[in-house]
């Protein structure tokens, strides 16, 4: 079962990738995107980790829904409310329960995803971070390993794609050959899970 | 028409100096004695280009005289941002709504008729009908 405790580590987990990569999302943002991806995410998962330390949310739902809250206040780009509205709609998913299972927490993800759909009016295809997320959902009913392996297959299969979404959009072929700079942070998010699940004790480091 | 209260009117555009000259923009346009309450949020907190969801729920209360608020957006993380917030149920007025509107034509357009005393419907579709107008 996973507890308050392990979703305040993924959280740190995925802070710790973000700021690790954060260069490498920019860089990705920068043929396609304005180039902020990684110093907005850096900004916005500093901000999680500092208020899930300051008010300590105690059930796993609380500790998703207070860090989507807090990625929609502080990220200022796109990004911003597309992850927060992951987040926080993942954890109403999880409702109050003091511990959820593996299986709870990958149906909660599949709302949180379909949110994020909803909400960008993205589809898988057209080159954004669900074509990392929902490979992900679909794999995590196997297992985190399988779930992070899919996200960044589904990351780098974005690279042919042509950009149907977002800011990419606009520049309609020529965003073709650039590997999708949310769906790689998507897969990032998602490997820091496993990460999580994989090392319980050691997460953080 | 005594006491009647005028629909709010919130301006969100990637840029802080757009969404100011918008809002003065629409107010100016709208004509003198127009007491449309309206507010721009602009930018990023620290005065950069991008979207400050504390910016537009300050600008959103600002504006909120009890009938309702109507926020207009630019394009992308405006958009986004202002759903998510309506999503969340407790972060923006209520009886605040998204507008689908062209941002500058539809500002004036719902500027315009929120100073009529017209309700948060009619100053929505106000601002939408605004797409039809078309430049040749």
């Amino acid at each position: 079962m996973l507890d308050a405790d392990f979703f305040r580590r993924w959280m740190t987990a995925a802070a710790a990738s973000v700021e690790r990569e954060a260069e490498r999302l920019t860089a990705l943002d920068s043929p396609i995107g304005d180039a902020d991806h990684g110093s907005n995410l850096r900004r916005g998962f500093a901000a999680v980790v500092a208020v899930l330390e300051k008010d300590a949310p105690d059930t796993p739902g609380a500790v998703l829904v207070l860090a989507g809250r807090q990625l929609i206040s502080t990220v200022g780009g796109a990004s911003g409310p597309l992850y927060g509205t992951l987040l926080r709609r993942t954890g109403k998913a999880l409702g109050d329960a003091a511990e959820v299972s593996e299986g709870q927490l990958a149906d909660a993800l599949r709302a949180g995803v379909d949110a994020v759909m909803t909400l960008g009016g993205a589809a898988p295809g057209d080159k954004t971070m669900i074509d990392a997320l929902v490979p992900a959902v679909d794999a995590l009913g196997e297992s985190f390993a399988a779930a992070r392996s899919a996200a960044e297959e589904g990351a780098l299969a974005t690279t042919p794609l042509q950009a149907r979404k977002g800011r990419a959009s606009y520049l309609g072929e020529r965003s073709i050959g650039h590997q999708d700079p949310g769906a790689t942070s998507a897969a990032l998010l998602i490997a820091a899970l496993a990460g999580t699940a994989g090392h319980p004790e050691a997460a953080d480091a | 028409m005594p006491d009647e209260k005028l629909v709010g009117i919130v301006l969100v555009s990637h840029s802080a100096a757009v969404a100011a000259s918008v809002a003065e923009l629409a107010k100016g346009l709208a004509g003198a004695g127009a007491d449309v309450p309206v507010a721009p949020a602009g930018g990023t907190e620290d005065g950069g280009l991008g979207t400050s969801a504390e910016l537009i729920s300050a600008a959103a209360a600002s504006v909120d005289r009890g009938a309702g608020v109507a926020v207009l957006t630019d394009l992308g993380s405006a958009v986004l941002t202002v759903k998510a917030l309506l999503a969340e149920g407790d972060e923006l007025p209520r009886n605040t709504r998204l507008v689908d509107a062209p941002f500058v034509e539809g500002a004036v357009a719902a500027v315009v008729t929120a100073s009529t005393g017209a309700d948060l419907a009619a100053v929505a579709a106000a601002a939408s009908e605004a797409y039809a107008y078309r430049k040749e």
